[in-house]
């Protein structure tokens, strides 16, 4: 099996080629191994920032996320209060919508907490392969004639390239995820400079673009099941229900 | 028989284990022309469950080119179509 066949191992290949191709001799591809792992410890460094910042703007998301969640609960019981159902109802839609993003927030903020560390750990196993590189190469040339020494610090040169290769791909691939995280948080926070998560009482009854868009993302059916709920809650409740500053005009009945 | 799995590391396999691979692969190569996805990750986590099980991790020490790159473990179908075509990884 001659093995190095499909798209990874040519890239991985060609990466190694342009790590290595340039020092005829094995001995100099230490030097600009080194040359190039500073270069990638560089990347390494501005890939683990870049998830670092993208978590951290996801996480404020979070925060607001979670501020909405309550913000539009309290909505859809003042809105029920004062006998809106309709403006319940888009209140738990938004609140259901917030709920999913968070979800989804959630698994991406763990998942670039995984990639912070993974790509910390991949650096690290570099590191050391490249020490031993450093030791093997002495010890290769202490033992074997020039021409066999050549072989085979040529061959452990390929596999620390080939390693080097892989961290930049690794790198490229973290890279490539957080744009993708980025380009999601930008639409929750185009969605919120459009209002999506405005106060709902103040804005009156009547549907635009963003709660039909809403009602597409969300299930009728788990509105349909808070909404009784909380009609439920309202009704048996009593006169404690909370935060009724509108409704208390006309009585909770 | 040393594989990679890129992004994790390397493994040294019987090099029995090469034909049960390349057969895995192939199969691989077809799922995915097939466009049929729960096919494709059921070989795929075969696959990885082959390096698993039969594979020893190389020591840092060991400085070696890998025969075989998979890629990383959480390759997504649309990923695969790029890697797993014609021959798949392994050459016939």
């Amino acid at each position: 099996m001659p093995g190095m066949g499909g798209r990874m191992s040519t890239v991985i290949k060609a990466k190694i080629n342009k790590l290595l191709d340039r020092a005829e001799d094995p001995s100099e591809t230490l030097e600009y191994s080194y040359q190039k792992q500073m270069e990638l410890l560089q990347n390494v460094k501005k890939g683990i920032a870049d998830v670092v910042t993208s978590k951290k703007r996801l996480q404020l998301q979070q925060q607001k996320l979670e501020q909405q969640v309550v913000k539009l609960d309290t909505q859809a019981r003042q809105a029920l209060a004062s006998g809106r159902e309709d403006l319940a109802r888009t209140a738990l839609e938004r609140k259901q919508f917030a709920q999913t993003e968070l979800q989804t927030l959630d698994q991406q903020v763990a998942e670039l907490e995984q990639q912070q560390q993974g790509l910390i750990d991949k650096e690290q196993k570099l590191r050391s392969k490249l020490e031993q590189f450093r030791t093997k190469k002495e010890v290769i040339k202490a033992q074997y004639s020039a021409a066999e020494a050549q072989v085979k610090i040529s061959e452990a040169a390929n596999g620390v390239g080939e390693q080097m290769a892989d961290l930049g791909l690794a790198i490229q691939r973290a890279e490539d995820k957080t744009e993708t995280m980025r380009a999601r948080a930008s639409a929750v926070e185009e969605l919120e400079a459009a209002g999506t998560f405005d106060d709902l009482t103040q804005l009156g009854g009547g549907e635009d673009d963003i709660d039909r868009q809403l009602r597409e993302l969300t299930s009728g059916a788990q509105v349909d099941d808070e909404l009784a709920k909380m009609k439920a809650e309202l009704g048996s409740g009593g006169g404690d229900s909370p935060a009724l500053e509108e409704g208390d005009k006309e009585g909770s009945a | 028989m040393i594989v990679r799995i890129s992004g994790e590391g390397q493994y040294r396999l019987p090099d029995g284990d090469a034909d049960r691979l390349n057969e895995l692969d192939n199969r691989a190569v077809s799922a995915v022309e097939d466009g049929d996805e729960t096919g494709f990750k059921e070989l795929w986590s075969q696959m990885l469950e082959l390096v698993a099980s039969d594979g020893n991790g190389l020591d840092d020490d060991e400085l070696l080119e890998s025969d075989v790159i998979l890629p990383p473990r959480d390759i997504s179908f649309e990923e695969a179509k790029g890697e797993f075509s014609g021959d798949g990884l392994i050459p016939d």
